[in-house]
Order: C-alpha cells, then sequence, then structure tokens
C-alpha cells in the first residue's frame, strides 16, 4: 500500500469531528468529478443557447451561434476525460459501452453522449457548415482542401434546394437537440439525485437544478469567449447580441437561484433525520463554497451587476465591463455549485453522526494540476476548431485570398 | 433426461455407502442442511456429498447485540481471512460502541480502529451502552447492485452480493449508493471491495470468519432456507429488525436488541 496514502488518510482521520463509518474516511469522488459536470454543463448551456437563434428565431444573437457549437463540442469532446482519469482501472472503460446493466444511471453515459454527439452536435454542425466547407474546399490549397472536401464528407451540391434542405434540417436537429442537451445534463443530474443513500444528494430536483445551473454556466462562457475573440481580433462588440444573452442570463440565473432556494427551504422545513448534519455541514465544512462563493459571488453579486447594467443607461464600455465581471463571477459560482455538490455530498458520514474532510492534492491523477489540465483542454479544442471552421459565412472571406485558409482576424 | 440418468447411476453405485455417509455428516453439523430432500442425497460428488448447488441456499446474519461484548475479534479475523489491508480505513467488518448519557447525549465510536486515543471518562451518568457489530447487509434489495454500471458487483444465487474484480472499473458508485459504508475501494487491486459472507468458506460448509470467532456466538449464520438452520431458529425466538429499513433495501443482517439510535 501507497505509504503516502496511508499518511493521508491517516491526516484526515485526526480530523473527523463526531462518529463516521470507517470506510468512509477516503473521498472517493474528488476534484475530477468535480469538473467533469462542470463541462457536460458548459455543452448543454452553450447547446441551448444556440438552439434560441435556430428554435426561436432570435436574430440579435446570431453572432454567437457558431461560437456556442464550437463551444458546446470542445467542451463535449473532452467531458468523457476527467472520468476516464478517475477510474482505478481505466482501461476497463468499454466494459461500459459493450456490456452495460441497464439498471444503472452511469451505465447509460455512453448511449447519451453517442446520441449527443453523433446524432445532435455533429450532424448539426454539419449541417451549419457543409455549404462553406465546399467553398473553403475549392478555395483552399493543397493539404487544406482534401481535408474540407473529407469533412464535407464529399458533397458537392451547394443548389438552393441543398441550401433550404440544410436549413431545414438544422431546425429539425435543434428541435430534437433541445430535448437531448436536457437528457445530458439532466442524466449527470439523475446520477446524484437517484442516490437515495445520500440525503445532499437524493433530490428530485437535483437533475433540474443541474440544468438549470448548466443552461447558466453555457450562456456565460459564450458570453465570455464572444467578448475575449472579438477583443483578441479587434473588432467592435455588437451591443444589441450583448445586452440580449445578457437578459437571458440574468433570467436562467433568477431560475437557477429560485430552483436551488427551493430545495433549500424544502429540507429546511421537511426536518428530515438527516437535516441536523446538513446544517452542520454548511455551516462547518461548506461556508466558504457555499454561501460566500456560490450564493453571494456566483449568484446575488452578478444578479445586482446585471440588474445594474440593465436598470441604468450605463454607455457601452461601462456595460462590457460590468457584463464582463458579472459572467466571471457566475462562472466561479457554477464551478462551486458543483464542488457543493460533489464533495460536499461526501464530507458528511451516512450514520449522519459526523463530518469527514476533504484535502485537495496538488499532484497525482486526482489532483489540481490535472483537473487544471482538463479544463484548459477544451479550450485548446476550441482554437484548433476555431482556426478550421470560421464563425462568419464563407462569403466574407474573399474567394480572392487565392485558397487561404481564412484569417481568424476575419471571423466573429 | 440426463439428470435422471446420472441420479439412478450415482444411486446405484454410490447408494449404500453414499448415503449412510451423507446421513452421518448431517447429523454432525447438526442438521444445518435438513431442508434439503429426505433420504439419501442424490450422489453428486464420488464422496458421496451433494455437489454445492447455491439455488438451494439464502444467506443471512443474525446479530445479537445484547450477546456483543465488544472483543473485536470479528474485525481482526476478518482483515486476516480477507486480506483487507491493515490499517483503519478499510473495514469489511467493525464493531460500533454506543454509549447514551442522561441527557439523551450519544456518543458512538468505533472500537475497530485501533490505538485511538481513549475518550476521556464523562462526568455524565451513562442511560445505557451497548456494542453494534456493522458489516455488509446483503441486501434483497442491493443499490450497489443496481447502480454498477458494469455489473461487477451482483448478488449471487445464494443470496451473497459480491465483487468481480476482474470486472470492476474502479468507478466507486457502488460505493456511493451504499447506505451502510461498507464498501470501500481496494487500494492494491484498485476495485471496489466488500463483506462475501466469507464466500468462499461458505459453499465449503464453512462458516464465515468473524462468525467462527465469536467467543459469545453473537453473530449466528444461516440458510435462510433451511428450517433447522440456527439463523432461522434465531429470527423466530427474537424480535428482529434491521438497519435503516426506510430505504427499502430489504437487509439480511437481522439485529436482536437493535437500539433505534443504531443507523
Amino acid at each position: 500500500m501507497n505509504p503516502q496514502m496511508t499518511q493521508g488518510l491517516a491526516e484526515l482521520l485526526e480530523q473527523v469531528t463526531g462518529f463516521i463509518f470507517p470506510n468512509e474516511i477516503e473521498i472517493h469522488w474528488s476534484m475530477l468529478i468535480v469538473v467533469y459536470p462542470y463541462v457536460t454543463g458548459l455543452v448543454a448551456g452553450a447547446f441551448i443557447l444556440a438552439s434560441l437563434v435556430k428554435v426561436f428565431n432570435i436574430q440579435e444573437i446570431q453572432p454567437t451561434y457558431r461560437l456556442s457549437l464550437l463551444t458546446a463540442l470542445a467542451f463535449l469532446l473532452v467531458a468523457p476525460l476527467p472520468l476516464l482519469l478517475h477510474l482505478g482501472h481505466p482501461l476497463r472503460f468499454y466494459e461500459i459501452l459493450l456490456t452495460p446493466n441497464p439498471t444503472s444511471a452511469m451505465a447509460m453515459f455512453g448511449f447519451v453522449y453517442a446520441w449527443y454527439l453523433m446524432a445532435v452536435l455533429l450532424l448539426e454542425i454539419w449541417f451549419e457548415y457543409r455549404r462553406d466547407l465546399i467553398a473553403m474546399a475549392r478555395s483552399a490549397s493543397f493539404p487544406l482542401n482534401v481535408f474540407y472536401r473529407a469533412l464535407s464528407l464529399f458533397s458537392q451540391d451547394v443548389s438552393q434546394e441543398a441550401l433550404a434542405f440544410d436549413r431545414k434540417a438544422i431546425h429539425v436537429i435543434t428541435i430534437v437537440g433541445i430535448p437531448s442537451a436536457f437528457l445530458l445534463h439532466g442524466y449527470v443530474g439523475f446520477i446524484f439525485g437517484s442516490v437515495k443513500a445520500n440525503p445532499w444528494w437524493g433530490s428530485v430536483l437535483m437533475p433540474i437544478v443541474f440544468l438549470m445551473s448548466a443552461i447558466v454556466s453555457g450562456i456565460a462562457i459564450v458570453i465570455f469567449l464572444y467578448m475575449v475573440l472579438t477583443a483578441l481580433r479587434g473588432e467592435p462588440i455588437e451591443m444589441a447580441c450583448l445586452d440580449k444573452i445578457t437578459s437571458y442570463l440574468f433570467y436562467a440565473v433568477i431560475v437557477d437561484f429560485s430552483l436551488e432556494a427551493l430545495d433549500f427551504i424544502h429540507r429546511l422545513y421537511q426536518s428530515e433525520e438527516s437535516v441536523k448534519i446538513l446544517g452542520k455541514l454548511i455551516t462547518h465544512k461548506l461556508f466558504m463554497s457555499l454561501i460566500v462563493i456560490q450564493i453571494l459571488l456566483g449568484m446575488l453579486i452578478p444578479l445586482g451587476i446585471l440588474v445594474l447594467a440593465k436598470a441604468r443607461r450605463f454607455n457601452d464600455d461601462l456595460r462590457k465591463l460590468l457584463y464582463f465581471t458579472a459572467v466571471i463571477l457566475i462562472q466561479l459560482g457554477i464551478f462551486a455549485t458543483r464542488w457543493n455538490v460533489v464533495i460536499g455530498g461526501q464530507l458528511f458520514s451516512k450514520s449522519f453522526r459526523g463530518l469527514m474532510s476533504y484535502k485537495m492534492e496538488v499532484m497525482g491523477i486526482e489532483g489540481l494540476l490535472v483537473a487544471l489540465g482538463v479544463l484548459a483542454l477544451p479550450f485548446a479544442v476550441l482554437a484548433v476548431l476555431l482556426r478550421l471552421l470560421p464563425t462568419k459565412p464563407h462569403e466574407e472571406a474573399a474567394p480572392e485570398l487565392g485558397g487561404a485558409l481564412p484569417p481568424p482576424a476575419r471571423t466573429a | 433426461m440426463n439428470e435422471r440418468r446420472a441420479f439412478l447411476k450415482g444411486a446405484i453405485v454410490f447408494f449404500p455407502a453414499g448415503g449412510i455417509l451423507s446421513a452421518l455428516a448431517r447429523e454432525a453439523a447438526g442438521a444445518e442442511s435438513a431442508g434439503g430432500p429426505p433420504g439419501p442425497a442424490p450422489a453428486g460428488q464420488p464422496n458421496g456429498k451433494k455437489a454445492y448447488n447455491p439455488a438451494d441456499h439464502l444467506y443471512g446474519m443474525g446479530i445479537e447485540i445484547d450477546k456483543c461484548i465488544g472483543c473485536n475479534r470479528c474485525a481482526v479475523a476478518c482483515k486476516a481471512e480477507n486480506d483487507v489491508p491493515d490499517v483503519p480505513f478499510y473495514f469489511r467488518t467493525w464493531v460500533e460502541r454506543y454509549t447514551i448519557a442522561r441527557d439523551a447525549e450519544v456518543l458512538v465510536e468505533n472500537i475497530s480502529l485501533g490505538s485511538r486515543k481513549e475518550t476521556a471518562q464523562d462526568v455524565r451518568e451513562v442511560l445505557r451502552t451497548f456494542f453494534v457489530p456493522k458489516l455488509c447487509n446483503h441486501c434483497a434489495n442491493p443499490p450497489c447492485v443496481q447502480v454498477c454500471p458494469v455489473k461487477a458487483t451482483f448478488t449471487t444465487a445464494d443470496g451473497a452480493v459480491i465483487v468481480d474484480d476482474k470486472r470492476c472499473i474502479g468507478c466507486r458508485y457502488c460505493i456511493q449508493a451504499c447506505p451502510y459504508g461498507a464498501r470501500y475501494l481496494h487500494p492494491k487491486t484498485k476495485t471496489a471491495d466488500k463483506c462475501t459472507f466469507c464466500y468462499h468458506r461458505v459453499v465449503k460448509g464453512l462458516q464465515p470468519a468473524c462468525v467462527e470467532v465469536c467467543p459469545t456466538q453473537a453473530r449466528v449464520f444461516g440458510d435462510l432456507k433451511s428450517k433447522a438452520s440456527r439463523l432461522v431458529r434465531f429470527t423466530r425466538m427474537n424480535k428482529i429488525h434491521v438497519l435503516k429499513p426506510q430505504l427499502n433495501t430489504e437487509p439480511k443482517v437481522y439485529y436482536a436488541q437493535l437500539d433505534g439510535e443504531v443507523r
């Protein structure tokens, strides 16, 4: 047995307050499992934002449509990584795909993930980019033109009927995609919400709370990326777009906050067997991450900032600054939400008589560095995607560029 | 058809010797499996013993709280028998000590943790105190089996909930789903591990290690399908309670004289 691990657990044993079952000393789902729902939440949220353009025909936020899709794809591609790294036997992961246990919520991961990636996201992106891919295949030079041709699956038809079909397909996929995005993240919430052994997790509201917080974080990350990308490219931000998305963000935060408040009040009022230990959990272990970061910094202050930015007729620059501050605080808050669910649910004993401690590793597979790497990876993937798939329709990239890839400065 | 032929053949060859031997063996074992077919058993094995058929059994355990003296022999024997790491973080079974003071405050300690600092002598008057041995409840409706994504943990036909460590991927969902804290991740195999009722012993007709060493017979192991088993007698003679019945896990570890403070 690893002596370092023994020492670490012995230290944790000293920090136990009250009584815990002996096997509970080890925190089994740690940093990587905090990252996982955070990342899938961003996927679902970004996709739902993209859907607003196509299904509800909200034209103001069109500038972020492609960015939302690519953001969703970048994060979705990375989403299984934290799960895989966390397994005791990562090389056996395929068992979950080949011989899943039909009664296990977790075994559905492969199906939900594959459905969402293959039947929704890749398909919608393909239809959205098909015309551009054909155009870019024509204008790009050697290795890239073959690549684009392959990406377009060798389709050539850019007739009006074909393009009309693309638009219709996108519409249908988006309509299927919204419930699928709900499924993707609602399902992650169900993994926790269905654990009856754990009163901090076991709640029918859990999938819905997960979903709303996913929408909040997804919208916030797209706003963040949109503001950063336009700044990097030296382009003006379309304030109509920004104002509109931040209104959606505002409503989403309100709904998310109300749901979490409902969950809290419901627990307090029902006052079940677990209420005392959960109270202690909040005051002794989660005060900083729940009350200060999640609720105050991550919800109430950004709500105040958004109200301020909407109510007062500030100039564009000040509004941008306020929006930018709000979305960063909201990201922090949603990450804290994931932390409080995943780690918080493992800091009290199922005997309801004691509290455990969690000490984050820095090195090691479950450590901070790996988690930061996993969190940074989607941004690298997104950078590559943005290089290959410009977010502005292709006609603006002049064909006389002589086959060069449209430079990123030309895209929005 | 084949079975009948094998039965007849076996009976003709081994009837005299096998019948007598198995009858004697059963006598010696305290008629533990008297639920079986009357008369001579079909000779499935050359020694006349019936081949072990899991479907004929359903195992459970009874624990008589008032008999437990807190000697911790069960927890020690379990670690030795089952290669449980000898550190105070992993247990297949352990013993809790409850001390309930007159002001109704409850103090619970795990006496299996070993060299932990003794709690200071409490000046309050003790109302009642008792020990509670804990282990996997081998639930008939086990949440751990439900959530395992790859069916690595499963219920055997004879009612034991066990883990296939060749199949377990180490996701630890079962550990989260167990309301009793009975599971841990084995630090060597990186797979989920737990009490098996000493399945390797039980199928040979032996008792689980913890039951074997208990000096006061506070633990009773037996076959719920056998009317003559000690466990069935135990459940007939005592008022029985299980842990966390509200969770509908249907435990097969039955406690007699269980206090309401125990979760």
